[in-house]
């Protein structure tokens, strides 16, 4: 009797134990062999930044010259003002602006400068004076009486950071300071709004966050026109010569880059960095028939049919095998002897002044027309010198206009002073950055966010400390981004956006990160079951006789202890 | 005679220009696209195969036809039809029998071939996680204003394509992926063709949005091939994609042909499976949407107004030749670092247990039990 119960005991206590070590030490074992490795990702953070508030600062200086204020309104010149406007985007974004105004009387220098001859010069003593920086602007308050602006002009915005401004009369205007200021305000919102940023340049630059219905045609085309902000982009400039037999061409393309080019992309640099060639292509036809115009006896491309000139061309360009960067595509075609000369039609049957298109996110064509540079009956080839300044001009309007460099229409009353030989004016340049810096941190933010959200989703993929350390520093370099932003340090939030992109990118699209298994449920428990199962059936069926005895002797012994 | 053609050119263009221009500007704005992607994959290997390889050929000379560029095409063959042992006429693969249409043609661009077609590859180009010495033609490049027309095609089943005879995609695995492109914004709109038995599993769990899926056959239908080439001795190709074939000779670049016409291609007659179709994940009326959105590449142009006054000379740049010829050291980029290779650790593999543990285990358990208590104490646990 005493050795069953002893082996009985035994029994119980083998299949207890087995329980045991099979708890404590086979399930953290594979536990620990079957988890993944995941670094640590600052999730909370990432979760804060999916609320992305946006805090604008622009910092306006108005200055006001002699004869524009009287005494009595010049002592409460100078203050400061501060204007707050706030917009909700969609529920995840909020953008905030504010203009801080700085009222104040002008210095006898700038006196000085403002009794220039003409606007231009007024201009640019201006800035030799003092330099503002970047994303602030001064607006100079002139007498009516001035004679810096033409008759029909008000505002004139010059190329660097500042704009004149006429106003009336004291008569008409009042006589208090607060007067004057409302008078004012309206024509100092339009210059912020071409000047600096603007609601619609900044919701267009959310466009990766925010799908918004845009308003009208225009802007449309405007959101579709601009490369997106990219770290670098690549400019090739291509020459197609269909007819070699007739034309030798010559073109300086080294020197015109050097000399009309390179000022716009060494101002652009803290934008993004470029890289520029060159080539020439024999026998390139463009893929459509011109057709002759005999009014004008001329040859002439219809506007409809510009949109199929790329494509055959397109096949024979090339590009820079090792680089990702969008590219940006200049061609310049001459037509042949016997299309010359060759050119382009508008929907109204105009011939374009420019003889050029582009296309939205690829680039320019401009045709050449190299006719007028022989007789008829001179000995082919003909060498033909390029005039690259002509040229170079297109090239650089077309290149504002896809790097997202808006000229929009300004409000009646204003002149707009022409860019210079650099081709960006400074406020253009600011404009450009404002935008840039709210796109990279909005695609920074939304590409964080859904690295994050795609990682807790799925748990199978691996999380490397190099990827954890770029989510890291992207997170850190957001938030740098918008506290200057806050601020109004243009160039430090243009500067932080941009590597906060870029490590964004790099983890992201990490190729460590591809998910490739996918266990549907009933696989896993395929895998499980022929392993585990038929270990576990004794010893769970030995626990459950086991818990059943004990039962049974409880109850036993209650009727006992009754 | 010149001017006759001429007038005659004229003439039709007068027509053509008859036809609203606001129209035509109307449709600028309804796309919404500025450039065109397509991604053709062919998954099946061997030489009875043939027919998917001709299938994929055939789709990428109709999209290279309508204008899209080879470097905006990513092609992927899993074997080499055209200069395959068994092909009676090399660097041929042809569609029609009686050999009438040669879709090999003078100038394709392979950017996938062979083994390189895995599902691995595949998800790589779709979400754009290549290793960074991948050159461009390897890559996806798309952007936000990108149409991508995406062609499957090989052997498939109820929720998955079967690539290289090896391994497989599930439909979850391609949702996924279409999501992660969304949320990075890699594309516009996407066209998804898919032409295996079985194909319209694949396009069922997609829940991203602006996506237009076509299949050749239902679940549980099957696929057939069109016709064999006694010559060649091999099915050419598919029904489906043979219809299509036909159905895209017809378009042109400047064609006005629209989805609805597309969905109608091959109807259970001829193709004895029946075609399906899903548009409720795109935004737009499958109506208004031109086949050359996703098969074409019509861009979109704009006329400049602006040009810039330039008035500088172009300074003349200080020749080298002036003084010696600079040398400059230029060293060769170290390509295969094999000091690095030699001195490195071996890798911290994972550790496996070893081969046979869980039996061995068992038996061990088992062993000793039994020699403890004996065979007849079984009673006491079971």
């Amino acid at each position: 009797m005493a050795t069953t119960e002893v082996e009985r005991r035994r029994g119980q206590l083998a299949a207890l134990s087995i329980a045991a070590v099979v708890i404590i030490v086979g399930v953290p074992l594979w536990w620990r062999t079957t988890e993944t490795y995941r670094a640590w990702l600052p999730v909370s953070q990432i979760k804060e930044l999916a609320k992305l508030q946006l805090h604008l600062s622009a910092d306006v200086e108005v200055v006001f010259a002699r004869g524009t204020v009287t005494p009595e309104q010049q002592k409460k010149v100078p203050l400061t003002q501060t204007q707050n406007m706030e917009h909700r985007v969609d529920e995840d974004t909020a953008l905030s602006y504010r203009y801080e105004t700085r009222y104040r009387t002008a210095t006898i220098m700038e006196e000085d400068a403002l009794n220039q001859p003409t606007a231009a010069e007024a201009d640019l003593s201006l800035h030799t004076l003092s330099e503002s920086p970047s994303g602030s602007l001064v607006v100079y308050v002139i007498p009516e009486s001035s004679s810096l602006l033409p008759q029909n002009v008000d505002v004139y915005i010059g190329q660097r950071r500042t704009a004149l401004l006429r106003i009336g009369s004291q008569m008409r205007v009042g006589k208090t300071l607060e007067q004057l200021l409302a008078h004012m305000e309206p024509r100092i919102k339009q210059v912020l709004h071409v000047m600096s940023f603007s609601h619609t340049d900044i919701t267009a630059a959310l466009s990766n966050r925010v799908r918004i219905s845009p308003g009208n045609k225009e802007s449309i085309a405007d959101s579709m026109r601009a490369f997106k902000s990219s770290p670098g982009y690549e400019i090739t400039f291509s020459l197609l010569n269909p007819d070699p037999k007739s034309h030798r061409l010559h073109w300086d393309i080294e020197g015109a880059v050097e000399t009309y080019i390179q000022p716009l992309l060494t101002k652009l640099s803290p934008v993004a960095n470029f890289s520029i060639d060159s080539q020439t292509l024999y026998y390139a036809m463009l893929g459509v028939n011109p057709r002759f115009d005999s009014s004008r006896s001329t040859y002439t491309l219809n506007a409809d049919s510009l949109a199929h000139v790329i494509n055959p061309v397109e096949a024979r360009l090339g590009s820079n095998a090792a680089s990702s960067n969008p590219v940006l595509n200049f061609l310049l075609y001459i037509p042949d002897a016997h299309h010359s000369p060759l050119y382009i039609h508008d929907h109204k049957k105009q011939q374009v002044p420019t003889n050029a298109f582009h296309s939205p996110r690829w680039g320019g064509i401009m045709v050449y027309n190299v006719n007028e540079f022989y007789e008829v009956d001179t000995v082919f080839p003909v060498d033909i010198n390029i005039d690259m300044a002509k040229v170079m001009g297109v090239f650089l309007a077309q290149l504002r206009l896809l790097l997202g460099v808006q000229s929009s229409t300004p409000p009646p009353g204003f002149l707009v002073a022409p860019c210079g030989n650099a081709g960006l004016a400074d406020w253009e340049l600011d404009r450009l950055m404002w935008s840039r810096s709210v796109e990279n941190i909005a695609t920074a933010t939304t590409t964080i966010t859904s690295l994050a959200q795609l990682l807790d989703q799925i748990g199978n993929i691996v999380i490397n400390d190099n990827i954890a350390q770029q989510v890291s520093s992207a997170v850190t370099s957001l938030q740098l981004a918008v506290s200057e932003l806050e601020a109004g340090n243009l160039g430090f939030a243009l500067q932080y956006s941009k590597e906060a992109i870029l490590s964004s990118e790099r983890a992201f699209f990490d190729p460590s990160l591809l998910h490739l298994l996918y266990f549907p449920d009933d696989q896993k428990f395929a895998i499980y079951i022929p392993l585990f199962l038929p270990m576990c059936v004794p010893i769970l069926l030995s626990l459950l006789k086991i818990v059943s005895e004990a039962r049974q002797k409880h109850r036993e012994k209650k009727p006992k202890k009754d | 005679m010149k001017i006759h053609h001429f007038l005659s050119l004229f003439s039709t263009y007068f027509l053509v220009d008859g036809v609203n221009i606001e129209d035509r500007a109307g449709q600028f704005f309804s796309s919404g696209h500025t450039n065109n992607w397509a991604v053709l994959v062919c998954t099946s290997r061997f030489w009875f195969n043939y027919r998917h390889v001709a299938n994929t050929l055939s789709v990428y000379r109709s999209v290279k036809r309508l204008g899209i560029p080879d470097s905006h095409i990513v092609l992927m063959l899993a074997d080499d039809m055209a200069c395959n042992h068994r092909n009676p006429k090399p660097a041929t693969v042809f569609s029609h029998k009686n050999m009438e249409l040669n879709v090999y043609g003078d100038d394709v661009e392979v950017d996938y071939r062979g083994y390189e077609v895995t599902v691995e590859n595949f998800l790589r180009i779709l979400t754009g996680r290549l290793p960074p010495s991948t050159p461009r033609s390897k890559r996806l490049l798309s952007d936000d204003r990108s149409n991508i027309l995406i062609y499957l095609t090989g052997h498939g089943g109820n929720g998955f394509l079967k690539f290289q005879d090896s391994e497989e995609i599930s439909n979850v695995e391609l949702a996924d992926a279409f999501e992660q492109m969304w949320q990075k914004r890699r594309y516009n709109e996407l066209l998804f063709i898919i032409d295996t038995c079985q194909g319209a599993s694949m396009y069922e769990r997609f829940y991203s949005p602006n996506l237009m899926a076509l299949a050749s056959s239902q679940v549980g239908e099957d696929s057939l091939s069109h016709q064999p080439d006694l010559a060649i001795g091999v099915h050419l190709m598919d029904r489906y994609t043979f219809y299509l074939l036909e159905f895209l000779e017809d378009i042109h670049p400047a064609s006005k042909t629209n989805m609805n016409d597309l969905f109608k291609v091959c109807p259970k007659s001829q193709c004895v499976s029946t075609p399906g179709h899903r548009t409720d994940l795109f935004l737009r009326d499958p109506g208004s949407v031109l086949i050359t959105d996703f098969f074409g590449s019509v861009r979109k142009v704009e006329l400049t107004m602006e040009t810039i006054n330039l008035t500088d000379p172009i300074e003349q740049l200080e020749s080298a030749e002036s003084g010696e010829l600079q040398k400059e050291m230029h060293t060769y980029a170290d390509q295969l670092p094999v000091s690095e290779i030699i001195h490195q650790k071996p890798k911290q593999k994972d550790w496996h247990p070893p081969d046979g543990f869980i039996l061995g285990l068992w038996t061990l358990i088992l062993l000793v039990f039994f020699q403890t208590y004996g065979v007849k104490h079984l009673k006491h646990i079971f």
